[in-house]
């Protein structure tokens, strides 16, 4: 009897350790918070590759905006390129590029092959915006309010999910917060 | 010249330029403290990249411009609190390479007391056995 209990040690072990790691599998520690929600998005300049103006964050103050950090070097970005263009088209929000450390011809000819959502791109050759606004890989898409507030932020590829269960209602939440505001104040 | 000859000059070239081409990351500091600040800094703070790695180690892309801002910071003579603190700004805790003790990391810290003793006993218990039998 103690053989056989001694023996099952090494299969409880085991099977423990499965348990472990199934139990994590969908536990992404690599996917960080940011410590920038509820901040206002850093200051910035940046040449837009088409409009052939420099922009500020303040020229975008007034509506909420989403930021989508993406690079023609990026494969991920050319993935989630179909759902940015959907929520770009469905008109509930203004979605600006971040052109991130990206030659500008290369940039062009990926819009032009994959089509252009944007409705400003910022050009971040040096990658110095990437960094005040923490990130580590492309895409990276923030959500920002209408006031220059970070409120959301996703790392990685946007999904269908996200946008339907995270995107949309703070997206709808803010329009009607900014409607109500717009009531109160005479 | 003869075939020979440009081939000992190309070779000789070659040499001349290895070792300027390995010299990829060499920042100019003004002192010796500098520098040591700056090597302590790039160990200490994490690749995002590649999450196992410090800046030090690290070829990502990232990892050069942060190590860029880094050096640009020391050679600016700020001190190694407020590099830490604009990254950390930015990036989160994570950004350090040292890990912190706390309730998630707890069992990363004691696991391997905890096998130690476990097989310590063990072998206590097995000894004593041995002794009795």
């Amino acid at each position: 009897m103690k053989k056989v209990f001694i023996a099952l040690i090494p299969l409880s072990v085991f099977i423990g350790l499965i348990v472990l790691l199934y139990a994590n599998l969908n536990n992404h520690s690599e996917v960080l918070p940011s410590p920038l929600i509820g901040k206002p998005i850093p200051t910035f300049e940046h040449p837009t590759l088409y409009s052939n103006q420099r922009l500020t964050q303040d020229d975008f103050k007034g509506q909420p905006w989403l930021l989508n950090v993406f690079g023609s070097w990026c494969p991920s970005c050319q993935y989630e390129h179909p759902l940015v263009t959907a929520l770009a088209n469905t008109g509930q929000i203004k979605v600006v590029g971040l052109n991130w450390k990206d030659e500008s011809e290369d940039a062009d000819r990926w819009l032009k092959r994959w089509g252009n959502p944007y409705h400003e791109i910022l050009v971040d050759y040096e990658g110095d915006t990437a960094i005040n606004l923490g990130v580590y890989g492309a895409p990276e898409t923030f959500l920002i309010d209408a006031q220059g507030t970070i409120v959301y932020k996703i790392a990685g590829v946007l999904t269908q999910d996200i946008i339907q269960q995270k995107l949309l209602p703070l997206i709808k939440q803010m329009k009607t917060q900014s409607n109500n505001q717009g009531k109160t104040t005479p | 010249m003869t075939i020979t000859m440009i081939k000992r000059y190309f070779f000789i070239s070659l040499l001349l330029i290895s070792p300027l081409s390995m010299a990829i990351e060499v920042y100019e500091f003004d002192n010796k403290q500098q520098e040591e600040l700056y090597q302590q800094l790039t160990k200490e703070l994490r690749c995002l990249v590649c999450q196992n790695q410090n800046l030090a180690d690290s070829d990502a892309g990232l990892a050069k411009d942060l190590k860029d801002q880094v050096a640009e910071f020391v050679q600016a003579g700020q001190d190694a609190e407020t590099i830490k603190s604009y990254m950390i700004d930015r990036y989160g805790d994570f950004v350090n390479y040292d890990p912190p003790m706390n309730a998630s990391t707890v069992f990363l810290w004691f696991s391997p007391l905890v096998v130690f003793l476990l097989g310590g006993l063990i072998l206590f218990i097995n000894i004593r056995k041995k002794q009795h039998a």
